[in-house]
């Protein structure tokens, strides 16, 4: 395990300093607490002995049993150093989201503030249990039987175990409420802890406390996220922070196989930054498109304004809806169009260049979308079409021991070259989306440049990836894929390089992010 | 049902020492689960000699839910919608601050307090708690032309309210209901 030193470098610091300014976070950041593990981004300028790519971040993963060790190891901490029960502790931690040393820190100064803020009893007495209490009334059911079961924590504030049980199930079942769930009584904050909950509640609602408790550990640290991947239960560990998200693209990948971005959790989305690919996503859905598509292809009627595509014939145009009858071309009224009938003449008269200026402009914005979304589509598909490759490579392999006689170590090549195709092209998708967005200046070019070797080489392979068994066996064209993969991988880390320290340093613009408008 | 029990008892207790300013009734006898209470405007503010129906809804989880409240009564409040619903933005109210041995009661005195002190900064028409910290007589002037107009004579529970007359409609534009006249 690493230590938090490890974690403060002065490059971050530095970071934190230039963009106080960058207030974007002040929802998420309430309850924040500076002393906090500094970020893992290691500056490639800074440590120049254990140089890391300027792409690739620090990251760890936790699966959830170490999830549920950190947290215990914690709560033991605590438990040992304040001589409070593992209970209090837990509450106490999560109230000071997990920052033990703070927590130490303000509870030697002010024990009984500290235990009132978190909600908990100052006093100590005995651990709550179950009683039967002669003359007892619930204040929420009004029942008064004798021998009635009652419950209360080190409050007082006491009712009828079935009430108890009413209320906590509704708590963690309907409302997925876990952490802070406090007595029933109106006005008191004390807080239920695990040990209180357990004998109150079934197993089954047992274990849905400590998972949701589970999950407010994961969520209450900034710098843990879990992993998005359907019925994967692990956590990433990232010191990346969100203010920094303009810098940096943080992919993580979990143990499962999943990579994602640990800004945003969509799917790695090298090298374009998330909120770039939160607007191009957002464009791609949009009705925006739409709305460009008909002003590329359809005119509205001089007279009532309604859209009309044009569908073929000549250009005597006669509105559906009024009747007005126009030149297509010139949009003029067609009876001036006099003898010239389906010749319009009246091509250069002032409205019909406007009109058509106007048209002219829109058609070569939506052309540059188009350019861009249609490669962006295309690797999108091709990815899925690999992956459907992949999902036959094992097939062909074990094939391609059997025609061939190579080993199972021999046909290892396949795999690797059917990852780096999936992994290139994720990349080649996102320079798409990210070109869109990129000014035009002199790094563009070589950007391209980048982009257009990675997508020789990628389509290359997936060529030969996909010849027959036959052609396969061929140890001369084995070669020539092992060749390909490496080469593909290093185009790939050598885009992502290049791009990642651009944007670290701040010298790719991408001016039309803030205004996509100007785009659309 | 476990709930009856108590919402008996609530409503005796609000029935036979009703507190001041409150009466409550059940509009069906056979449904405890739905109270027509009239609120007397607290003296000393704008709403004084007003009445104002509430209606109170319990959920079939009451008390482990928390009742919904809606004014029946229009009137001109920053937390109270300026619509037909009447909701109100209480935050005893609220799922995550419901306690199930709060009372009805209590309920009722947080809606009466909320007409004593109004909460500005947690409001639910902007405007009226934008003009409710800016301009309290202006204020003042609108929420008892409001009771002049909905709150006098007896109150009405289900007959739909009805809504402004054409050209009295409060909002941006009107000055806050017809009865205020020209603005100081």
């Amino acid at each position: 395990m690493d230590t938090d030193d490890d974690f403060m470098s002065a490059v971050s610091s530095e970071y934190d300093r230039q963009d106080s300014d960058n207030d974007d976070m002040s929802g998420v950041e309430d309850f924040d607490f500076d002393d906090e593990p500094d970020t893992f981004i290691d500056s490639q300028k800074e440590i120049g002995h254990r140089r890391k790519p300027a792409y690739d971040i620090s990251f760890r993963v936790f699966q959830p049993a170490d999830i549920q060790r950190q947290q215990q190891d914690l709560i033991h901490e605590v438990n040992l150093i304040l001589t409070i029960s593992k209970e209090e502790a837990a509450i106490l931690l999560r109230h000071f989201r997990w920052n033990k040393e703070r927590l130490i820190e303000d509870y030697m100064d002010e024990p009984s503030a500290v235990l009132g803020a978190a909600g908990l009893a100052s006093n100590s007495a005995s651990s709550p249990k179950m009683e039967i209490i002669p003359g007892f009334v619930c204040d929420i059911c009004c029942e008064d039987e004798p021998g009635l079961e009652s419950f209360a924590l080190k409050c007082g504030h006491r009712y009828c175990v079935d009430c108890y049980r009413h209320y906590l199930s509704q708590k963690i079942r309907e409302e997925g409420e876990a952490a802070r769930i406090q007595c029933p009584s109106e006005g008191c904050n004390l807080i239920i802890d695990a040990r209180s909950l357990d004998l109150l509640v079934t197993a089954e609602l047992t274990e849905r406390y400590h998972n949701l408790l589970q999950r407010t550990y994961v969520q209450d640290k900034e710098t843990l996220k879990w992993c998005p991947a359907p019925d994967c239960q692990n956590a990433i560990e990232c010191g990346v922070k969100r203010k920094d998200l303009d810098k940096v693209v943080p992919t993580v990948a979990c143990l499962c196989g999943h990579r994602f971005c640990f800004g945003c959790a969509l799917n790695d989305h090298q090298p374009a930054p998330c909120e770039l690919v939160k607007q191009w996503l957002k464009k791609c859905a949009d009705d925006s498109e739409t709305a460009n598509w008909i002003s590329a292809n359809t005119k509205e009627c001089p007279k009532c304004g309604s859209t009309i595509e044009k569908n073929g014939g000549c250009n005597h145009m006669t509105c559906r809806k009024c009747k007005h009858e126009f030149c297509w071309m010139c949009m003029g009224l067609w009876t001036e169009h006099g003898t010239s009938w389906y010749n319009c003449n009246r091509f250069q008269e002032k409205s019909g260049t406007d009109a058509r200026d106007a048209q002219a402009k829109s058609r070569v914005s939506l052309e540059r979308y188009l350019h861009y979304y249609n490669r962006y589509a295309n690797h999108e598909q091709s990815a899925r079409l690999d992956k459907d490759i992949y999902n036959k490579t094992e097939k062909k392999m074990v094939q391609l021991q059997k025609e061939s006689g190579m080993s199972w170590i021999e046909v290892q090549y396949l795999n690797s070259a059917s990852q780096a195709l999936q992994t290139c092209r994720q990349t080649l998708m996102w320079t798409y989306a990210f070109a869109f967005y990129l000014a035009r200046n002199n790094l563009t070019a070589i950007f391209e440049d980048n982009q257009k070797d990675l997508e020789m080489a990628v389509e290359a392979l997936s060529g030969m990836f996909e010849k027959s068994v036959t052609e396969l066996a061929d140890p001369q064209l084995k070669v020539v894929i092992m060749d390909k993969t490496t080469y593909c991988n290093k185009r790939r880390v050598i885009l992502l390089e290049d791009t990642a320290q651009n944007l670290a340093e701040g010298m790719e613009s991408l001016g039309e992010v803030a205004s996509p408008s100007a785009c659309g | 049902m476990s709930s009856q029990k108590r919402i008996a008892k609530e409503l005796v207790e609000c029935t036979a020492s009703p507190p001041t300013g409150i009466t409550v009734s059940l509009p069906n006898d056979s449904d405890v689960h739905k109270w027509h209470v009239v609120l007397d405007g607290p003296e000393g503010t704008a709403y004084a000699g007003g009445r104002f129906g509430l209606v109170v809804s319990l959920p079939i989880e009451y008390p482990f839910k928390a009742p919904a409240v809606t004014f029946a009564t229009r009137i001109y409040h920053p937390n109270v919608t300026n619509d037909s619903l009447g909701s109100i933005c209480l935050g005893l109210l609220k799922s995550e601050n419901w306690k199930p041995s709060t009372r009805l009661l209590s309920v009722l005195e947080a809606v009466r307090n909320l007409l004593a002190e109004p909460q500005p900064d947690d409001p639910l028409e902007a405007r009226i708690a934008d003009e409710y910290r800016r301009d309290r007589r202006e204020f003042d002037k609108n929420a008892r032309s409001y009771v002049a107009r909905y709150a006098k004579g007896p109150v009405k529970f289900d007959a739909p309210r009805g809504e402004p007359a054409a050209g009295e409609r409060e909002g941006n534009g009107g000055d806050g209901g017809g009865a205020s006249g020209g603005r100081a």
